[in-house]
């Protein structure tokens, strides 16, 4: 079942490539044209829309208990309900939900700034963390395993349902609309799918902001980049404690820590494209590190923690955090993932698991689709070389390729916020 | 503050031990070996730069888990009370004034560290605050663009070489270490004096509890809600990172 749906993407996705037209993107003036620098950085203070703050748009956190009955373990005591934020409008308006990227949360810095926009513009905004955050593995994953790009779908689609059934009676949605950036993108695309069939929301529009093609390729790549750091991973302690120091070189000199902070922390540690790939690879290796251990802990697979041991909520975790530190996400995609999930689907082999997460597997629909868009970077740091031109190829001129910005180093931006809500704004009633 | 503290050690004390007695003896078991085990993931010479020196992290872990449910029974409630009756402004104006005490307290600590420029900085601002600010309620000085450093005794005691100890969660007030945690009562009780003298009675007994609900509502950190298994060892080496750059400062 899922070679066929491959070899019938891989064949589409040959014969698109003789008809490609994107949306061009010229004079484009955002400054940081290094892609690493770009991913690291953002977008430098000033160049950033004036948006109104998260008191002023009254962004607020909700609470969703989404499986009851769920015994968690004792150790994961705290993460029984699912935590989201919405931002209302009281009149009748668009409804816009955003779902962060791996292992953000829904008050995360990108989904805040998205949500402080597409409030200002006039949505609802209903603000989802990442089905790779603890917190929705814990209350929101039904197997507590993520990675699937179906189920994770499943997952974020029953929320959705819960949430709108708490709002239905107290404000008026006109549409619905979607998007999300980095894996909550490619999650978008798979929610977009979904909802042809089960049709709760009928999303009138759908942004895909620097989604991965193949989610394993992106974790490979992102795994590889900690193998920058200066020696090898054994020297993640001399690293680390170096990247420290220099970092307090700026923080001395500086009153706080925010706005201009990393740029100005950037150019004065004079960092090599290395070091940076290697600060991409450790950041995403924290979060892998959570993720994977509570998910272990959730079905007591015994990946870190020893089957059957079970750990109250006062144990020492360092040992594991430790070992995690050191395990690559691309093991847990081997090592645990793919092992899980052959209970379900015995006949499936690993290459075939692999294949079926990604955005080739749902070419065809992404292809007819018209409500889908895609906005993304030539530079970005998270595609193989070559993959970008899935999306000139499937998406035609509905895909806008900036030239930089690395991987969502310009979310904020001034012109690609702008982009964002005219995405939405256009032809909406 | 006479009459709160020592309930709120009593109630600590009795969720602590309470916490303690229901630990069941250890028993050797053995368990399968998981798929990544520590003795054949991480050489045995490579430093975990993440570690901290916390002999007490049973207890710790303990306190923080009390600061949570405090947060939630008492602490938060009494913070949105605080949010949904006093406008906006009058809490700036609350901020501030409890603000200018810490600015007091920058100048005393920094005088302590032999820093002119962080005493000077500090105490012009208590000048300014204090008159055009209408006794410290509107910052003035940071709209002149003065400087601010945020001085404390733990820190004074890192200037002249003081170690920082074991790690310690403090109740209510969270991730701290012994010295710091030391450091807190000379900072405490220069600001009661210093409120003694200016205040009237009446006013003073509740400085305690308006800038405890001050100090929490301008903190935006919430226990346990990052989901994360590793959050205590996450908070821990941001904390003790922090105060070693803070100590530098």
């Amino acid at each position: 079942m899922f070679a066929r749906h491959v070899v019938a993407g891989l064949s589409l996705f040959l014969l698109a490539s003789f008809a490609s037209a994107t949306a061009t993107v010229e004079n484009y003036g955002y400054p940081l044209t290094d892609r690493f620098v770009a991913t690291v950085v953002g977008t430098p203070e000033g160049l950033e829309p004036k948006l109104p703050t998260v008191q002023q748009i009254r962004f607020k956190k909700q609470w969703l208990n989404v499986f009851p009955d769920r015994q968690l373990p004792d150790l994961l005591w705290y993460g029984q309900e699912m935590i989201y934020s919405v931002a209302l409008q009281d009149h009748p308006a668009p409804l816009i939900f955003l779902i962060a990227g791996t292992g953000a949360a829904h008050n995360g810095a990108k989904n805040v700034n998205m949500a402080r926009a597409f409030h200002q513009a006039g949505f609802h905004v209903v603000s989802i963390s990442s089905p790779t955050y603890p917190n929705f593995v814990t209350s929101a994953s039904k197997t507590g395993v993520v990675g699937h790009a179906l189920r994770d779908a499943e997952d974020l689609y029953r929320v959705m349902e819960m949430i709108w059934a708490k709002l239905d009676d107290k404000i008026d949605a006109t549409s619905f609309n979607l998007t999300g950036y980095s894996l909550g993108a490619f999650n978008a695309a798979y929610l977009a799918r979904l909802d042809e069939d089960r049709k709760s929301f009928n999303f009138r529009k759908v942004l895909l902001i620097n989604p991965p093609v193949s989610l394993y390729n992106s974790i490979s790549l992102l795994d590889r980049m900690i193998q920058n750091i200066p020696g090898g991973e054994d020297n993640f302690g001399q690293f680390f404690d170096q990247l420290v120091k220099s970092f307090s070189k700026v923080y001395k000199q500086e009153d706080d820590i925010g706005g201009d902070f990393l740029y100005k922390a950037y150019k004065d540690m004079d960092l090599k494209n290395e070091e940076l790939a290697a600060l991409i690879g450790v950041s995403f290796r924290m979060s892998s590190t959570s993720l994977v251990f509570t998910s272990d802990v959730m079905t007591d697979f015994g990946f870190v923690k020893p089957k059957g041991l079970v750990l109250d909520r006062y144990a020492n975790l360092s040992m594991y955090n430790e070992v995690l530190r050191r395990v690559g996400f691309t093991d847990y995609y081997h090592n645990f993932f793919y092992p899980y999930y052959k209970g379900d689907y015995p006949d499936v082999t690993r290459d075939e698991i692999i294949a079926a997460v990604s955005l080739t597997e749902i070419a065809d629909y992404l292809r007819g689709s018209e409500k889908i868009t895609v906005m993304h970077n030539q530079d970005d740091i998270i595609l193989e070389p070559g993959e970008i031109e899935f999306f000139n190829e499937v998406f035609g001129d509905r895909a806008t390729i900036y030239p930089y910005g690395g991987h969502c180093g310009n979310i904020n931006y001034t012109e690609n916020v702008a982009h964002m809500l005219a995405t939405f704004t256009q032809g909406a009633q | 503050m006479s009459s709160i503290m020592p309930r709120l050690i009593s109630l600590v004390a009795i969720t602590l031990l309470a916490a303690c007695s229901s630990t069941p003896p250890a028993e050797p078991q053995v368990y399968p070996e998981p798929v990544f085990e520590a003795k054949r993931i991480v050489p045995p010479e490579v430093i975990d730069v993440t570690s901290v020196y916390d002999p007490w992290e049973p207890m710790n872990k303990r306190i923080y888990n009390f600061n949570y449910h405090f947060d939630q029974w008492v602490f938060l409630p009494v913070v949105r009370g605080w949010r949904a009756v006093v406008p906006s402004p009058a809490r700036t104006g609350v901020h501030n004034f409890f603000e200018n005490f810490r600015d007091v307290r920058s100048a005393a600590n920094g005088l302590l560290q032999a820093s002119p420029t962080k005493f000077f900085q500090s105490i012009g601002r208590v000048l300014v605050n204090s008159t055009i600010g209408l006794l410290g309620t509107i910052d003035v000085a940071t709209s002149m663009g003065m400087a601010r450093p945020d001085e404390d005794f733990g820190q004074t005691l890192g200037h002249w070489g003081v170690g920082t100890g074991p790690y310690l969660v403090l109740p209510l007030l969270g991730p701290s270490n012994l010295r710091d945690g030391v450091g807190e009562l000379p900072d405490f009780a220069l600001q009661n004096y210093l409120q003694g003298d200016l205040l009237a009675k009446p006013v003073r007994a509740t400085t305690f509890l308006f800038d405890s609900i001050d100090t929490r509502a301008n903190t935006s950190f919430r226990y346990y809600e990052t989901g994360s298994a590793f959050e205590y060892n996450t908070v821990r080496w941001l904390y003790m990172t922090k105060r070693e750059l803070d100590v530098e400062k």
